[in-house]
């Protein structure tokens, strides 16, 4: 039984307010960086920007200790079905930052070779624009998902909609409507 | 004698930790992002903005130059004809869509380059990300400054005193005209309000260094030039001298600056304790 199955009353909600502050301060990323964008995440795990402030300064190498993957990026077709394992080797809850233009949508390299957008593959839950994104950007989009972690149900994801079927391959979700503005 | 050495064997263990003890002695490098931003360099290519005249007529014609230049493919451009009895823009067309696709867009600058009014320009303003892909393709809306000419700030970017400073009309590498030489002449058109900068020095001899701050690369360089292209006046003796100068008189500028700054600082603990200390 998880914790969603609980009904919210007090205990549990306070409960949830502990999970998610836990979950929020210890994101530990798994090292998946593939191109010039690793450098601006490998310069944001050194001491210029040191995101161990954050709770997150250990960079595992295995998935299964890890709870978000940022592709740093671009992400070639031969990469993707190891992209994806990557990410299904990761335990629960996990997390997808998408950083920088050719992860998020191919950028500027629109061919055959490129995956066009890494949400093609793993659900993404923030993305962070630039070609690299500089540091800033990429603790923006950390912060970002902070939000996200404190606002967001305790539940994995939203169920399946009613009406789609289950295909073979992964069904991309329905993007979040939500706008979640710059903490602050 | 055995017992010594043995003993200095084993303290040559803390030899290791010189480095470590050192760097305890150091200035912290690290910039504390959330709570501060770094200053920008004067050249960073950040979010677009899209510029007014300074009657609030909007610059972009609608020309599609820049969707044409972009090696990304992320600007979409529409023109349309000005309406006769209340035109958008002085020209014979506006842009009637447009969009930048963030997620897309390598901050390359060329759009900015290519454009003919100087419609489009970089701010510095980086920092921003998205949970979904929608936010990420800013349209006209979006882009477009506001009447005073700052551009708008949206709930997912983090703008700060002075990201929005030298917003428009602040980097060229050539005239619209094509011009190489085109320094020390404002070539962009009135602005509205917000953000206009001084035209910056470059490759020709009416530079105007002192007031941009920077140096010409050939400048820069000229210790890795060969012997015959350094000017006869900065070889040898008379060429140490003249550096010994030049960086005495960088060192009295850092210096003044410096003290300007502690005044300001000191300026403002006064303030900050006559504050605290008036009410009370």
């Amino acid at each position: 039984m998880g914790l969603e199955d609980l009904q919210h009353n007090f205990l549990t909600g306070r409960l949830e307010d502990l999970v998610k502050w836990a979950r929020r301060n210890s994101v530990w990323p798994a090292t998946f960086g593939l191109a010039c964008c690793a450098i601006e995440m490998m310069s944001v795990g050194a001491a210029d920007f040191d995101i161990s402030r954050l709770g997150m300064e250990v960079f595992r190498a295995s998935p299964r200790q890890a709870d978000l993957m940022i592709v740093a990026g671009r992400v070639s077709q031969k990469m993707a079905p190891v992209l994806r394992q990557v990410y299904d080797q990761m335990m629960e809850p996990k997390w997808v930052i998408s950083m920088g233009v050719c992860a998020s949508s191919g950028g500027m390299f629109n061919n055959y070779a490129i995956v066009q957008g890494v949400d093609q593959v793993v659900p993404v839950d923030v993305y962070a624009p630039g070609c690299p994104p500089s540091p800033e950007t990429l603790l923006h989009a950390i912060l970002t998902l902070h939000e996200k972690i404190r606002t967001g149900a305790i539940a994995r994801r939203p169920q399946q909609p009613a009406g789609v079927e289950r295909t073979a391959g992964w069904v991309p979700e329905a993007p979040n409507a939500v706008r979640v503005a710059t903490p602050r | 004698m055995g017992v010594l050495q043995d003993l200095k064997e084993q303290l040559q263990f803390f030899g290791g930790f010189k480095l470590t003890f050192q760097h305890l002695t150091r200035p912290r490098v690290t910039r504390q992002y959330p709570e501060e931003k770094q200053p920008k360099q004067p050249r960073q290519h950040g979010r677009h903005v899209l510029n007014r005249y300074e009657d609030g007529m909007e610059k972009c014609i609608g020309c599609e130059l820049c969707a044409g230049v972009c090696p990304a493919d992320c600007i979409y451009v529409r023109g349309l004809d000005n309406p006769p009895d209340d035109p958008v823009s002085p020209g014979e067309r506006y842009g009637y869509v447009y969009e930048i696709n963030y997620l897309r867009c390598i901050h390359c600058d060329l759009c900015v380059e290519a454009c003919p009014t100087e419609a489009i320009t970089e701010s510095k303003l980086f920092e921003f990300s998205f949970t979904n892909r929608a936010d990420a393709i800013y349209t006209k809306a979006e882009l477009v400054v506001d009447d005073e000419g700052r551009p708008k700030h949206l709930p997912w970017e983090d703008w700060r005193e002075g990201t929005d400073r030298h917003t428009s009309g602040w980097m060229r590498a050539t005239a619209p005209a094509g011009s190489a030489a085109y320094e020390g002449e404002v070539q962009w058109s009135g602005e509205l309000g917000y953000g206009v900068r001084r035209p910056e020095g470059g490759q020709s001899g009416r530079r105007d260094d002192a007031a941009t701050g920077t140096m010409p690369l050939r400048e820069v360089l000229e210790a890795h030039l060969l012997d015959e292209d350094i000017p006869l006046e900065h070889r040898g003796m008379r060429g140490r001298l003249w550096r010994a100068q030049l960086s005495a008189e960088r060192n009295r500028r850092k210096m003044e600056r410096t003290r300007e700054r502690l005044q300001e600082l000191r300026a403002q603990r006064k303030a900050a304790k006559a504050a605290t200390r008036g009410p009370s």
